[in-house]
């Protein structure tokens, strides 16, 4: 951690960190406490009084069918969106590692929708399946299906874990390059010379050496799903129609800029940020210790 | 090539067009939405080949806007979103470096209170704390202003430990040597370290720069001043402000605008961009 070689002590380190650490305190660390105070609180109708009321909101919150809905639903898309993405990704990479010409080709198209902003992958989403212009929803229309994501609440949930799936295809996939790549080619080989055709080497072989990566990416996916699908959501359905594509973080978003309940949104924020250092501790415990074969 | 199986290859080869197709779809359907005019985007089925257009809605979208009179211009937008990337992926390397040169070169008190303190801040995205710090933010008088939409978001933990990471594989001749030379602190710092950690920095920067430009949720709630609009806010605007009958050319144009600097970024520094993925997260 310390290097063995180091400067004597000085006030320079403290200089040295004081920018890291003012940017921590005033923008992390006290607006976390004020979420965590503001937790305890309850407003009255017109903001005039508040009164501390311990755990009165946590009670609320989990006798609220719309958050509970709020929290199943999180769970299905995150689950959904992070399957998808990865069985997705990990096909085309298996696909890359086969071929011999072509893969910085291949993989230069496939992962730009990286740098495509969530907000924006909505907006180009939502232009395609567009009821009444979209060019899908066109075609749905000639083969007798009338989509409409706007009364529709399945076709809104399909529509944005389609969005949410497209960006995230990219970022797997170069995980999975990397970690089938690394896998000692004499391994592989031998296994052909046994006689275990492309397909035996992949599900015996390549696949449980990877596991490692897949277990970060599982963590890195759903993460993703839970809070960077924010601009998405907001660009495709705006949590609707009737809440059906309304996940958590969209909640805490809408419940304290739309509907003001301070109190209620800041106690979700308190159970998003223990659900965020749930999952940084079990990455944090996969990366200390990788899986051993 | 394990053995020569010309079916499996071709079969491959079908997959990753597949693959491709559906990934590059909807980035067509924008670039052809794009190069139409008006009319011909209201009549279904919409085009699936390119107009004529292109450089008339182009021309329309960066110095006009989108949604009449008082529409910012997408110029100015592109701009703001320039400056908040750049402020933010800077902020962001600078600090790293020299918290990461102060946790790993020194040793003085708190050294590991302060480590665990710029761990926990891994554990807070904005989302989760977003309407108190936007509190502090508007307590400071940073609303509609750049620092408000850039200082808040560049504490960060994953560059810290990369540089940490980096700064523990130099050698400790080197330290050793610079001292005999008679070098102190920050010119070790300057001519030692940051020339060798020069391939982390522009990794990192990469993504930096993507993670920034593609900010949404915060300018949203600091900028109401429309001179503050970045373009990936514009987007959602446009959609909102055209519920009825969305200039759907317009729109695609101006997404496609505001994509193109991070899908640059990518493309041009594929290396730099693989490397500062995988090493910032690992």
């Amino acid at each position: 951690m310390l290097k063995r070689v180091h400067f004597g002590p000085s006030i320079l380190p403290f200089l040295l960190v004081a920018p890291q650490i003012a940017v921590t305190l005033v923008f992390f660390m006290w607006p976390a406490g004020q979420a965590l105070y503001q937790s305890f609180l309850m407003e009255d109708m017109f903001g005039l009084s508040t009164e501390f009321v311990w755990f009165d909101n946590f009670k609320a919150l989990f006798a609220d069918p719309y958050y509970l809905g709020a929290f199943k639903r999180t769970a299905f898309f995150s689950f959904v969106v992070a399957g998808l993405a990865m069985s997705v990704a990990l096909m085309l990479a298996a696909m890359v590692d086969r071929i011999v010409k072509g893969v910085f080709t291949y993989r230069t198209l496939l992962i730009w929708p990286y740098a495509v902003a969530p907000v924006i992958a909505g907006a180009l989403w939502v232009f395609m399946f567009d009821p009444t212009l979209g060019i899908f929803a066109y075609a749905l229309h000639t083969i007798g299906y009338d989509w409409n994501h706007k009364l529709n609440g399945n076709e809104a949930m399909l529509l944005v874990i389609m969005a949410a799936t497209w960006k995230q295809i990219a970022y797997n996939f170069l995980f999975f390059v990397a970690a089938i790549q690394s896998i000692p080619k004499p391994l592989i080989e031998a296994a052909a010379i046994d006689g275990a055709g492309p397909f035996k080497r992949f599900w015996t072989i390549i696949f449980p050496l990877i596991t490692p990566t897949m277990f970060f990416l599982v963590v890195v996916n759903i993460v993703y799903a839970f809070f960077d699908t924010f601009g998405i959501i907001h660009a495709i359905t705006q949590g609707g129609p009737a809440k059906a594509t309304e996940i958590l973080v969209y909640k805490v978003w809408y419940d304290g800029a739309v509907a003001i309940d301070l109190g209620s949104s800041a106690a979700q924020s308190v159970i998003l940020m223990a659900i965020v250092i749930v999952m940084t501790v079990v990455q944090f415990r996969y990366i200390e210790r990788k899986v051993e074969y | 090539m394990i053995e020569n199986r010309p079916l499996t290859t071709i079969l491959a080869h079908l997959t990753l067009l597949l693959g491709v197709a559906i990934v590059a779809f909807p980035i067509w359907i924008t670039f052809v939405a794009s190069t139409h005019d008006a009319v011909r985007m209201t009549q279904v089925p919409l085009p699936l080949w390119p107009g004529d257009q292109f450089f008339i809605n182009l021309k329309t979208v960066l110095f006009e806007g989108v949604g009449g009179k008082n529409a910012t211009p997408v110029w100015l937008m592109m701009t703001n979103s320039l400056i908040m990337a750049m402020m933010i992926a800077i902020g962001k390397i600078s600090i790293s470096l020299l918290s990461a040169f102060a946790i790993v070169y020194f040793r003085f008190p708190f050294r590991m209170g302060f480590f665990w303190m710029i761990f926990i801040t891994l554990m807070l995205p904005v989302e989760v704390r977003i309407f108190p710090t936007f509190k502090v933010v508007a307590d400071l008088g940073m609303l509609n202003s750049y620092w408000g939409m850039t200082v808040p978001l560049i504490a960060s933990a994953t560059a810290t430990f990369m540089f940490r990471q980096v700064f523990l594989t130099i050698p400790d001749e080197m330290l050793e040597a610079a001292r005999v030379d008679g070098a102190g602190p920050m010119r070790f710092f300057w001519d030692i370290l940051i020339p060798l950690s020069r391939t982390n920095i522009a990794a990192l920067f990469v993504i930096l720069f993507i993670y920034g430009w593609n900010q949404y949720l915060w300018p949203l709630l600091i900028t109401t001043d429309t001179g503050y609009f970045t373009v990936v806010m514009g987007i959602k605007q446009m959609l909102e402000s055209a519920e009825l009958a969305p200039d759907w050319h317009l729109i695609m144009m101006t997404a496609l605008l505001a994509m193109l600097p991070p899908i640059i970024v990518v493309l041009s520094m594929q290396k730099m961009f693989v490397k500062g993925l995988t090493e910032t997260e690992k």
